[in-house]
């Protein structure tokens, strides 16, 4: 019993939070932007993989990390195009359309990374983002490497939170894309162009989406392989519902998960053989069912969410 | 640009659209594959060779429809009515996991036309299960079940992960993760000698059918699709909307979990954690394909298993990864969305 509270108290489980964190936290907040647009982007899933694919493939052709990082922005951003298109544009089901999405964006990234890398066996890899470490505070005990010594884009993914947040409850950009959320009419009765404001949001949450993605090729791993993605663009869209659409709370919901992920790794090890390790990896999904269960009743849905807008028609 | 509604889809749009979508979808794999540094025409001659050339090839590509039917007509049962059943996959492997569980011996010495009959219905339950909970939270909670569903895929399938390695591990198969087989009297019967197809697909046809009627002549046919179309006006009219939500999840759930059954009882004979090669997310693809038309599925299906199994010969003869008939597939769903929207509106002059 004691080895459960001790691992605690190690610094690995705490500098691995943020680790698993980062990934959710791009795509639980590009999500959560689509959705106070109202917008359901189910491509989630497949953006995130063709971001990995992308940004590694590019800095595996020699571009730098952060080029990479911007790659896997730009084909999210496409993705984003497509996905407003059809669901804004068209106004076609978001729930089968963002499907759609996931399903051609990562047969995409399979087809793509296997023209582009002919290797059968183990994948190559590439040299990924180097921890950085904050002079000072990263020698503080326990908290100093968990929080101090992370990649730049884990730094980047809160500020990121903070930005969003700011952005969105802050500033007349944020109110507008709230309102097309809530309603569009009364937005466009203000004079916004609602069509617009969704497609930018959609753009621009499915930009955050891929970078997610690229996270996890260039700096949490060194290589692509396929099914990485392991269901966590479905965990962001659960977390967003878990966050009641707010940025902050989406940070802390995404943390959470991340704390729970790595500390069920390690009781792996704990238990060792004793307990089949699926269960304790079913464990996370689990729990974003419950999560949901639990916040949906609570859940201040965006009123338009899912609703086309079609100017002049009710 | 500007749409308006059209007043009427004529028949001749509604046959055409799939068709053009495909040929669309069709077309932009095409640059993949020119991509790839491959003749393009050459390599849809050798998937459709791959695919229908031989009597070998046609029964592999009806073998391989047999589970896209289930699963498409899975989707277009929950579709028709607004349910989100995204979980086909996790409830396919339900079902294949139920069947290798209470197949793998015949205590009661049933005949085998009883057994297996006992053992599908026991597939469907599992699948069942496996939807009605997501549907009864969404009612209940308000937890929309595409999450859900999701989700519930990945928790089953490393639940049978832990099943074929753990309790269900055969251990026989010098250490492979795959369960116990079932008693060889439960296989289905093959139709076509010196092949893989079964009696699931005769199975699969027919029930494509009774779906068919299902939904257009009976009172539950009636109340799902109104379920769907305004559930409020429905409530309205007096249709029970919770039951017959609930009824639709049993029907989508249970053709999901026959699919997983079929495709232990009539291929492989025992569970692994790549018995499907995500035949319940194609299955999406199959039933908005069909425009949720049961009989629809059947074609669809087709068109799916001949595009997986006919590119998987052309890629090793011309080089072009196998991926091209997934990326094929979902282009497909996504211009086929496109096609039906036009179906019913049409660009303002």
């Amino acid at each position: 019993m004691t080895d459960l509270i001790d691992i605690l108290f190690t610094v690995g489980l705490w500098s691995s939070v943020l680790r698993i964190a980062t990934p959710l936290i791009f795509g639980t907040l590009g999500a959560l932007l689509c959705e106070r647009a109202g917008v359901l982007n189910l491509g989630i899933e497949g953006i995130m993989t063709f971001g990995a694919m992308a940004g590694w493939l590019a800095v595996f052709m020699g571009a730098d990390l952060w080029t990479g990082i911007l790659v896997a922005a730009l084909t999210g951003a496409a993705f984003g195009l497509v996905h407003a298109a059809l669901t804004v544009t068209l106004g076609l089901s978001q729930h089968v359309t963002g499907l759609g999405i996931t399903l051609l964006a990562s047969s995409l990234s399979y087809y793509i990374f296997r023209l582009a890398v002919d290797v059968q066996g183990t994948p190559p890899t590439i040299e990924p983002f180097a921890p950085l470490s904050v002079p000072g505070l990263s020698d503080l005990p326990l908290i100093g490497p968990a929080l101090f010594t992370q990649t730049a884009p884990t730094y980047l993914a809160i500020a990121l939170a903070g930005v969003l947040a700011y952005v969105l409850f802050r500033t007349p950009l944020g109110l507008a894309v709230r309102m097309t959320g809530e309603n569009p009419h009364a937005a466009e009765a203000q004079g916004l162009n609602p069509i617009h404001i969704r497609y930018g949001a959609v753009i621009a949450g499915s930009a955050l989406m891929a970078m997610g993605g690229a996270f996890l090729t260039l700096a949490a791993f060194n290589s692509f392989f396929p099914t990485m993605i392991q269901g966590r663009g479905w965990v962001c869209i659960a977390l967003v519902v878990f966050s009641t659409w707010r940025p902050g709370r989406a940070l802390f919901g995404a943390l959470l998960f991340a704390l729970f992920d790595a500390y069920q790794l390690r009781l792996q090890t704990v238990f060792g053989s004793a307990v089949p390790y699926q269960l304790f990896l079913m464990l996370p999904y689990i729990l974003s069912i419950v999560a949901l269960v639990v916040m949906s009743r609570r859940a201040r849905v965006p009123q338009a969410l899912m609703k086309p807008y079609r100017r002049g028609e009710r | 640009m500007r749409f308006e509604r059209r007043e009427k889809t004529s028949a001749l749009l509604g046959i055409a659209a799939p068709l053009i979508a495909v040929a669309v979808a069709l077309a932009m794999s095409g640059v993949l594959i020119a991509l790839a540094g491959a003749p393009v025409l050459e390599a849809y001659g050798r998937i459709a060779i791959g695919a229908f050339g031989s009597k070998l090839a046609i029964t592999e590509t009806l073998t391989w429809a047999t589970p896209l039917i289930l699963t498409g007509l899975a989707a277009a049962v929950a579709f028709r009515a607004q349910v989100w059943n995204i979980g086909a996959e996790g409830q396919l492997y339900a079902g294949a996991l139920a069947v290798a569980a209470l197949g793998a011996a015949n205590p009661l010495g049933l005949p085998p036309a009883a057994l297996i009959v006992v053992l599908m219905v026991a597939g469907a339950i599992a699948g069942m299960v496996l939807l009605v909970v997501p549907v009864m939270l969404r009612l209940r909670f308000g937890v929309d079940e595409v999450v859900t569903t999701l989700l519930g895929n990945f928790i089953v399938l490393l639940f049978v992960s832990l099943a074929v390695e753990g309790f269900l591990k055969d251990p026989l198969a010098f250490g492979w993760p795959q369960s116990v087989p079932v008693v060889m009297e439960a296989s289905l019967p093959r139709i076509v000698d010196r092949s893989r197809l079964h009696l699931g697909l005769p199975i699969a046809c027919g029930l494509a059918v009774l779906v068919f009627l299902v939904l257009r002549y009976t009172v539950f046919g009636m109340q799902s699709r109104a379920a769907g179309l305004n559930p409020a006006a429905a409530r309205f009219a007096g249709v029970p909307i919770s039951g017959t939500l609930i009824r639709v999840a049993c029907l989508s759930g249970g053709l999901a979990g026959l699919a997983g059954a079929i495709e232990v009882l009539g291929v492989k004979g025992y569970v692994t954690t790549d018995l499907s090669p995500g035949f319940g997310y194609s299955g999406i693809v199959v039933a908005m394909l069909a425009g949720l038309n049961p009989l629809g599925v059947v074609l669809a299906a087709l068109f799916v298993a001949a595009m997986f199994v006919g590119a998987d010969g052309m890629s090793r003869t011309l080089d072009v990864p196998s991926f091209i008939a997934d990326v094929t597939v979902s282009l497909s769903l996504l211009t086929m969305l496109i096609a039906l929207f036009f179906t019913s509106w049409r660009v303002r002059k």
